[in-house]
């Protein structure tokens, strides 16, 4: 947990309390009563970070990068869907958990939120896609400005990682 | 600044004496020719310089990489010594790299990196270097710009003439500087003359791996053996070899070795050798010494003892060994493009000996010998030599070619490039060097295809030329303009170390191949993890092996508990990313090694044994995103006895 502290006089009262707190009530650690930083820039923010970027549905958006178009067949290729499931265990869990938002968010879902080509040219080019696009430059900034490694997959690569994606 | 620079001339009035040619200052071209020589050294913010220029890093014992015309330097390259910039020599990968029969050797002092060739041409595979002190030739990739195998040279003392390569990569050459006792033995120094002995090694190149084996070892006469070349073209299958110390004087060489008129310059006909050994000539003898090679999937290097190395006496093989009388104790032995043209500089004479490769077969074929060494042939020095080069200069020492029938020569006393021309031997120009040069270097220069557009002149004494850091300063380099008839200073510019020679390639030849990451996939190292999920750790007696994955911006784990006081703990880390220039550095607080620099795709190793209980941190050395900083962990170190379980984590509540 990230723990940003703007006022100074705010840290001496807590620290006050600390050392005047009662014995029955041990403290470990401190604790400071805030509003999350994104939600405070929402009040003056267009209405569209009003949703966190998480959570916002884009699904006309397709990205930025060399993925223009994607049809996908009604029935899930489990061949490429493996194949897939191997690669993304080896190039992405270190960040993206199935159960859990870690460093990235979970990818359970979030064919309901993107577009299979804003998925692929986020797999290829996050940087460029940082540098280009709304919804991955506000994703960036909802995850801590923890940057999506480049992992320097091929297309063909890419395409079974999304067709995991839709086992999921 | 102008004060400045009057001040040190007095000081270095003595230097400049030697000098023998006016101009010395360097700053006489008027002002337009300033600026035009301003851009032909230029290279834009982000673009790429025409050459790679790899300079031996000399006492450094490494191998620097820079690009021309710019002089700027792109990176070192750890050869043969410890580098705890990446852990090479520390970590528990390359560690095996400075074994030798010495046991572990972490320095060497480096000095002739040669580029391998096809057909006489660079072909931008590999490049040689050999380590001077400690007899070793290294191999290092041109795809990973890393050091894939060092070969220690048995028999041999002061691998000066080394590490040159035939015109396909045959062989990669090795002969010794001091003669010594072979085998070693316990025995009186003064009893040199006559019982010491040189080795001339031939280490084969494997044409597909590069692997390097010797192959034979011819023993002779105990002189020095100082720089050597192969022939090529027509004297392809020859190798030149210059000797100094003939007179075989065991102490105060300085002038005992300076006594005969004329050394020898040794011609081997390898090709004559080899068929030789091939045929079951030779002769195995037990040795010792040690071959390191180093395997890109697993990233790890290997270290075995060979025990045996064979051995060739010239004598069984008439008709493969002669010496041309070269007068003044030769340094510099250079073959021209064509083949035809043997230059042995006399460093204590002023003129170029050259010697024709035509008149030498003749006078083999004519059997016009002018009495023996230790049973080897010495040719009529007439009969052999094709011309002098009366440069007027004093102490030349290596030449170099342009591939347009000119030939280049440094002069260490009268500090200067001299240009003259093969065939006739007219002196064209000559240009002062600041100063004092030592080797130059034509990109390809020392090959059938020269690209004799720049020459750079290796300078021995830097004195004046940078604004003054103590006593103790780098090496100063030289680029000349050479594509028109008069060569033009361009640009100064320091190098690491103290190099030697070198050796350039076109940046076209090895930019493209020029590898970006290891990839994951490909990873075979017996301690890697491919996926975070089998990131753990193992106890195995005192033995505690932490398998860690990287990726920006947290290693996998970060928080490991049950480590206990005594315990031997080996950090076995994966960098995970894939991207270019993505690498994560590793560092453990009161850790007696380097830090490890992990490559996207790769697997490094290194131990940490904790003398005291506490929770230690480590983090990431290398800034590898915004959240850098954040790129930390713990390991909690308990006492001896305490039973605190083994345990894991990242990210847990």
């Amino acid at each position: 947990m990230k723990i940003r502290i703007h006022h100074p006089i705010l840290i001496a009262s807590i620290l006050l309390l600390i050392s005047c707190g009662g014995k029955e009530e041990k403290k470990e650690g401190f604790g400071i009563d805030r509003s999350k930083s994104t939600e405070k820039s929402a009040e003056a923010a267009p209405a569209i970070d009003q949703v966190p970027a998480s959570q916002r549905i884009t699904l006309d958006d397709k990205g930025v990068g060399q993925i223009k178009d994607i049809t996908l067949d009604a029935e899930i290729n489990k061949e490429m869907a493996a194949a897939g499931g191997a690669l993304y265990k080896t190039n992405c869990t270190a960040c993206h958990k199935l159960d859990k938002r870690f460093i990235g968010p979970s990818p359970i879902g979030i064919l309901e939120r993107r577009s299979p080509e804003w998925i692929m040219n986020m797999i290829l080019d996050p940087k460029l896609m940082t540098e280009q696009d709304r919804c991955a430059k506000d994703l960036l900034i909802e995850f801590n400005g923890a940057a999506m490694s480049n992992q320097n997959l091929t297309v063909e690569e890419t395409r079974s990682i999304l067709e995991y994606f839709r086992t999921l | 600044m102008k004060k400045y620079t009057y001040q040190l001339f007095a000081l270095l009035g003595s230097a400049l004496m030697l000098s023998s040619c006016g101009n010395q200052n360097g700053n006489s071209s008027s002002g337009a020719l300033n600026s035009s020589n301003a851009e032909k050294v230029y290279v834009a913010p982000g673009e790429h310089d025409e050459f790679y220029a790899f300079m031996s890093g000399g006492y450094s014992g490494n191998l620097t990489v820079y690009g021309l015309p710019s002089g700027r330097m792109f990176k070192e390259i750890p050869v043969f010594s410890q580098f705890p910039t990446s852990g090479y020599g520390y970590s528990e990968e390359t560690k095996p790299m400075l074994e030798t029969s010495h046991g572990f050797v972490p320095w060497d002092d480096s000095h002739h990196p040669d580029i391998s060739q096809t057909n006489g041409e660079l072909d931008g595979r590999w490049i040689f270097i050999n380590g001077n002190n400690t007899p070793r030739i290294a191999r290092i990739s041109l795809t990973t710009f890393e050091t894939e195998e060092i070969i220690e040279v048995p028999n041999s003392a002061g691998n000066h003439s080394s590490s040159f390569v035939t015109e396909n990569t045959e062989y990669v050459v090795a002969g010794t500087r001091f003669s010594v006792p072979i085998p070693q033995r316990d025995m009186p120094i003064n009893e040199y003359k006559g019982n010491f002995q040189g080795a001339l090694s031939f280490i084969s190149v494997d044409p597909e791996h590069g692997h390097m084996d010797i192959k034979f070892q011819i023993i002779m006469p105990g002189f020095n053996y100082d720089l050597s070349h192969p022939g090529r073209g027509k004297s392809h299958g020859w190798f030149f070899f210059t000797t100094y110390n003939t007179e075989e004087a065991n102490s105060l060489q300085e002038v005992n070795s300076s006594q005969n008129d004329k050394d020898f310059i040794a011609a081997i006909n390898w090709k004559m050798v080899e068929e030789y050994v091939n045929n079951g000539g030779g002769k195995k003898v037990p040795a010792n010494y040690a071959h390191n090679l180093y395997d890109e999937s697993t990233h790890t290097a290997t270290s075995t003892m060979k025990k045996e190395v064979l051995t060739v006496n010239p004598l069984d093989v008439p008709g493969a060994v002669f010496f041309l009388p070269t007068p003044k104790s030769p340094h510099g032995c250079d073959v021209d493009p064509s083949g035809e043209y043997i230059i042995g500089n006399g460093k204590l004479s002023a003129d170029l000996t050259v010697h024709s490769f035509d008149n030498m077969i003749a006078a083999i074929e004519g059997k016009k010998f002018d009495g023996e060494a230790y049973g080897i042939p010495i040719l009529k020095f007439e009969d052999v030599l094709a011309g002098v080069v009366k440069s007027g200069g004093l102490g030349p020492l290596h030449t170099e070619f342009d591939g347009k029938g000119n030939a280049y020569t440094t002069f260490f006393i009268s500090s200067e490039v001299v240009k003259w021309k093969l065939g006739t031997w007219e002196v064209i120009d000559r240009k002062p060097t600041y100063y004092s040069v030592g080797h130059l270097m034509i990109p390809g220069g020392n090959s059938r295809k020269p690209f004799g557009k720049y020459v750079v002149a290796l300078n021995k004494i830097t004195k004046d030329r940078y604004l003054p850091v103590g006593p103790e300063m780098e090496h100063s380099a030289q680029i000349y303009d050479i594509s028109g008839e008069k060569m033009e200073l361009l640009y100064d510019f320091p190098t690491h170390g103290e190099p030697h020679y070198a050796a350039g390639i076109p940046a076209e030849l090895l930019a493209p191949k020029s590898k970006k990451i290891y990839r994951l996939d490909e990873n075979k190292h017996p301690y890697a993890v491919l996926t975070p999920d089998q990131a753990r750790v193992e106890r195995k007696g005192n033995e505690v092996h932490i398998y860690m994955s990287t990726i920006r911006s947290h290693f996998t784990p970060d928080n490991i508990e049950g480590v206990k006081v005594g315990d031997k703990v080996y950090f076995h880390i994966t960098n995970h990313e894939q991207d270019f220039d993505v690498p994560h550095g590793f560092a453990m607080i009161g850790q007696n090694t380097s830090e490890l620099l992990i490559m996207p795709g790769q697997t490094k190793s290194s131990v940490w044994e904790p003398k005291k209980p506490g929770v230690w941190p480590f983090y990431c050395t290398d800034f590898c995103s915004a959240l850098h900083q954040e790129m930390q962990g713990y390991v909690r170190v308990s006492p001896a006895d305490s039973n605190i379980e083994l345990s894991w984590s990242l990210g847990e509540d």
